[in-house]
C-alpha cells in the first residue's frame, strides 16, 4: 500500500511540476472522406498547413506551438456536432467547420461554451451582426454580400440595368444553398429582374429536370450555390444546353478548378465569385514548400498547393492565426484562451501591410471587424476560367457589396434571432 | 402543336433515358440478388472503385502512389504511358474479374449457408473497405472521364423538331443529350447480351439453374463457387458501364457510390430478380420523376425527384411487394 501511495506521490509531483507545455489549440473540422470529400481534402490541407508552416517557420505564434486538432466531420450535421462536443475541450481556440449546416447547429452551443466560430464566407449570414452574435465571424463576405456582388456584376454586363431580365438560381438543396434566395428576391424587386428558383437535391449527380427548365425559360444569367458534384454536373449540364458561360455565375464555393475540369473545353469562360486572388503567385507559397511541402511535412502530398480551395483553406487558417496575433496583443499573453480569440477576432484588421507582411499582398479584400459589424466589408470579385491555360483569372477588382438591401436583412433576421434567443444587444 | 405539349413529350424523352442510367446501376444488383440471394451494398462502390480504375489505367496513374511516395519518401505519380480507352475498359474488366474472385475467396465462401441478413451486412463493409481502397489506390481528386462518348445536346434533333410547335409558340426544339442517347445504346446492347448469355450459354444456363434452386444445381454437379465469381465478375462489368456513364457527366468523384440511391426505387418497383424488371422499373422512375417534378415544382417548389421516386416504390410495395416482375415467394408454414 506504502509502495503505490509513494509511486502515486511521485508521480504527482512529477505531474505537477512539470513546466506546462502551452499550446495554442487550432480544431480543424475536416472531411477527407464521403462525396464531398474531394473538395474537403484541399481546403483541409491548406488549412493545416499554414499552421505547420508556422511551427516550423515561426515556431508557433508568439512563442506558443500551435496543435491542430483533427476531426472528420464527413459534411454530415451530425458528426460536425460530435466533432465539436468531442474537440472543445482540448482548448480549442476557434471553430471553422466548413460547413452551413454545422454552422447553424454550433452558433448556440459556441455561445455557451465561449468559443467562437468563424465561418469565412459561409454559414448563417446575419452573424455578421456582432450586437446579437458575439461569438460568430464570418468576414472577409457573406452569401448576401456574394448575392449582390453576382447581380451587380450581372447589371455591368446588361449595360446598367436588369429590368426585365431573367435569373435563374440553381442551388444545393440545403441549409446552405438557401441561404441567399432571400437577398435575391429582395434585389429582384429592387432592380425588376425576374428570379427563378430551381433546387438540386443531395448530392446533385442528376441535374436533368432543372436544366430543361433553365433551357426553356431561357435565363438571361444563372447564379449557382453549388457544393461537390452538383457544381461539375451543372457546369457540364449548362455546356450541354449551351448556355453561354459567360453569363452563369457561381457563389465561391463553386469555383474551384473541382468543378470546371470534369467539363473540360466546355467549362471555358464559367464565372464565379472570388474572395481571395486565384494561383500560387504570392510568397507565403515559396516558404510553404520551403517549410512544409518539401520537408516532407504536409498534410497532403502538395499537389494541390495553389489550387483554389488549398488557397482558401490556407487563408482560413491565415485570418485565424492572425487574430490569435491580435488576441496576444490586446491582452499581452502569448497563451490566449478562446474568450481572447474572440477579442482578437473582434479587433481584427487585414490592411494590405499586414497582407504583405505574411507574404500574401493583393490576395485577399482589406477589412476590419468592428464589435457591430463581424462580416468585414462584403467584397470580392470575379474571376473566369481559361479551360486552354487551365486556370482561373481575376476579371474585376474587388467589390462591394449593395449595404442598402443586405444591412435591414441582416439587421432584421439578426433581431428576429435575439428575440428567439432571449438575446439583449451589445456593442452599445 | 402546343409547346407545352411538346415540351412535355420532352420531358419523358429525357427521363426514359435517364431512367436507363438508372437500371444500368440496377442491373448489377439484379444479377447479384438472383444468382446468390445477396442484396449487393457494395454495387455502388463498385461503379466508382471501375470507374477510378478505367481512368488510372487510363492515364497511366501509379496505383497506392501516396502511400509509396510516405513510405519511401519517392515522388512517383504517374508512369511515362497512358493507355486508349479501348485497352483500360478490357484491364479494368480483368481488374473487376479479380475482384469478384477475391470477394468469393475472402468473403462468400465464409459465408456460405450463412442468413441473408449476414451476407447484406458483409457488403456493407465491403463498400466501406471498396470506397477507402480506392481512395487509397487512386487518389481522392476529381478525375477527368473521357472515352470517346459524345456529349451535350443533338443540335440534329433539335433542327427535326422545332418545326413541329404551331406558329407563334416558344418552343425551341427537342433536347436530348447524346451521352443519354448512348448509354440507352449501351444498356439495350448490355440488356440483349445478357440475356443471349444466360439462354444460350452452358454458363448462363448453370447461372439460371442456381438462380432456380441452389440445391439443385448443386446436386447435378454445378459449383456454386464458380458461378458466385462469374456473376460477380458480370456485375463488375455492369458497375463499370454504369461508373463510365455516370463518370463521364460529372467526372469520376466519390459521390458516384451514391448512384446506388437511384436504383433502389428502381428495385422496388420492377423487383430485385428480373433484368427486364430493372429496365422497366428504371423507364418508369426515370419518366415519372421528371414528369412529377416539371408539373409539380412550380406550385410545390423543385428538388422533388428523390422524394417521388422512393413514394412511387413505396405504392408498389404497397400492392406488389415483389415489384412488377419480381418473383412471387409463398413460403408455407
Amino acid at each position: 500500500m506504502n509502495f503505490k501511495k509513494t509511486i502515486f506521490s511521485a508521480l504527482a509531483t512529477l505531474f505537477l511540476v512539470s513546466p506546462v507545455l502551452a499550446e495554442l489549440v487550432f480544431p480543424s473540422l475536416s472531411y477527407r472522406t464521403g462525396p464531398y470529400g474531394p473538395n474537403g481534402i484541399p481546403f483541409a490541407d491548406g488549412y493545416e498547413d499554414y499552421f505547420t508552416l508556422l511551427n516550423e517557420r515561426d515556431g508557433g505564434l508568439g512563442g506558443e506551438p500551435i496543435r491542430v486538432v483533427k476531426c472528420e466531420t464527413a459534411y454530415n450535421t451530425e458528426k460536425g456536432v460530435e466533432c465539436y462536443e468531442s474537440t472543445k475541450g482540448e482548448g480549442s481556440l476557434v471553430y471553422q467547420p466548413l460547413s452551413t449546416g454545422i454552422t447553424y447547429q454550433l452558433i448556440p452551443k459556441s455561445a455557451a461554451d465561449s468559443i467562437p466560430i468563424l465561418s469565412s464566407g459561409y454559414g448563417r449570414t446575419s452573424g455578421r451582426n456582432g450586437k446579437v452574435f458575439k461569438w460568430v465571424f464570418n468576414f472577409p463576405g457573406t452569401y448576401w454580400d456574394a448575392a449582390s456582388i453576382a447581380t451587380k456584376h450581372a447589371m455591368d454586363m446588361s449595360g446598367g440595368s436588369l429590368e426585365g431580365k431573367k435569373i435563374a438560381l440553381v442551388y444545393h438543396n440545403s441549409a446552405y444553398g438557401k441561404e441567399p434566395i432571400r437577398t435575391l428576391e429582395a434585389l429582384s424587386e429592387k432592380h425588376k429582374f425576374e428570379l427563378s428558383l430551381l433546387p438540386v437535391d443531395h448530392p446533385g449527380q442528376e441535374q436533368k429536370s432543372q436544366w430543361l427548365q433553365i433551357r426553356r425559360e431561357r435565363p438571361d444569367y444563372i447564379f449557382m450555390w453549388g457544393w461537390g458534384v452538383m457544381n461539375s454536373v451543372a457546369i457540364q449540364e449548362a455546356a450541354n444546353i449551351r448556355f453561354p458561360m459567360e453569363n452563369f455565375i457561381g457563389v465561391w464555393w463553386s469555383g474551384s478548378e473541382n468543378d470546371v475540369l470534369p467539363a473540360g473545353e466546355a467549362a471555358h469562360g464559367y464565372k464565379s465569385l472570388a474572395m481571395h486572388a486565384p494561383g500560387d503567385n504570392f510568397p507565403v507559397y515559396d516558404d510553404m514548400r520551403k517549410y512544409v511541402i518539401d520537408k516532407g511535412l504536409g498534410a497532403g502530398d502538395g499537389s494541390n498547393v495553389g489550387t483554389v480551395l488549398y488557397s482558401r483553406g490556407m487563408y482560413a487558417a491565415i485570418m485565424a492565426t492572425e487574430a490569435a496575433k491580435t488576441a496576444q496583443k490586446i491582452h499581452g499573453v502569448s497563451k490566449i484562451t478562446p474568450t481572447m480569440m474572440r477579442d482578437g477576432l473582434e479587433n481584427l484588421e487585414m490592411s494590405e501591410e499586414k497582407m504583405a507582411a505574411i507574404g500574401i499582398a493583393g490576395f485577399s479584400p482589406t477589412f476590419k471587424a468592428t464589435c457591430e459589424n463581424h462580416g468585414g466589408q462584403g467584397s470580392a470579385a470575379i474571376q473566369q476560367w481559361d479551360a486552354k491555360k487551365g486556370t482561373w483569372s481575376f476579371i474585376t477588382e474587388y467589390m462591394n457589396s449593395d449595404a442598402s438591401v443586405i444591412e435591414p436583412l441582416i439587421l432584421a433576421d439578426s433581431s428576429q434571432y435575439a428575440a428567439e434567443n432571449n438575446i439583449k444587444e451589445r456593442c452599445n | 402543336m402546343s409547346a407545352e405539349f411538346l415540351y412535355t413529350i420532352e420531358v419523358i424523352l429525357n427521363g426514359l433515358m435517364a431512367g436507363v442510367l438508372y437500371s444500368l446501376v440496377a442491373l448489377g444488383f439484379v444479377l447479384i440478388f438472383k444468382a446468390s440471394g445477396i442484396f449487393n451494398y457494395a454495387q455502388g462502390v463498385m461503379a466508382l472503385f471501375a470507374a477510378l480504375t478505367l481512368v488510372g489505367l487510363q492515364e497511366g496513374r501509379v496505383p497506392f502512389a501516396h502511400l509509396i511516395n510516405a513510405v519511401f519518401g519517392t515522388k512517383v505519380h504517374h508512369f511515362d504511358w497512358t493507355l486508349p480507352a479501348i485497352a483500360a475498359i478490357i484491364f479494368t474488366i480483368l481488374v473487376m474479374v479479380l475482384f469478384a474472385i477475391l470477394v468469393e475467396k475472402l468473403i462468400l465462401k465464409h459465408l456460405v449457408n450463412q442468413e441473408p441478413i449476414i451476407l447484406f451486412m458483409a457488403t456493407i463493409g465491403l463498400a466501406y473497405f471498396m470506397e477507402g481502397f480506392g481512395d487509397l489506390m487512386w487518389g481522392s481528386d476529381v478525375k477527368t472521364l473521357n472515352v470517346g462518348i459524345p456529349q451535350g445536346g443533338s443540335l440534329w434533333f433539335e433542327d427535326f423538331t422545332i418545326g413541329w410547335a404551331a406558329e407563334g409558340e416558344k418552343f425551341y426544339g427537342m433536347y436530348v443529350d447524346l451521352l443519354d442517347v448512348w448509354a440507352a445504346i449501351i444498356a439495350v446492347s448490355l440488356v440483349l447480351f445478357l440475356t443471349i448469355f444466360s439462354q444460350y450459354t452452358k454458363s448462363g444456363r448453370a447461372l439460371r439453374a442456381v438462380a432456380d434452386d441452389h440445391q439443385a444445381a448443386l446436386s447435378v454437379g454445378i459449383s456454386l463457387r464458380v458461378i458466385w465469381v462469374l456473376v460477380w465478375s458480370i456485375s463488375g462489368f455492369v458497375a463499370l458501364v454504369a461508373g463510365m456513364m455516370w463518370g463521364a457527366k460529372s467526372g469520376v468523384q466519390f459521390s458516384l457510390s451514391l448512384i446506388a440511391l437511384k436504383a433502389l426505387p428502381v428495385l422496388m418497383l420492377g423487383g430485385f430478380t428480373s433484368i427486364p424488371g430493372a429496365i422497366i422499373g428504371g423507364l418508369i422512375i426515370g419518366a415519372g420523376e421528371k414528369l412529377f417534378e416539371f408539373f409539380m415544382a412550380p406550385i410545390i417548389g423543385g428538388a422533388t425527384e428523390n422524394w417521388f421516386a422512393y413514394v412511387l416504390a413505396l405504392l408498389f410495395l404497397v400492392f406488389r411487394p415483389q415489384g412488377l416482375f419480381g418473383e412471387k415467394i409463398i413460403e408455407r408454414v
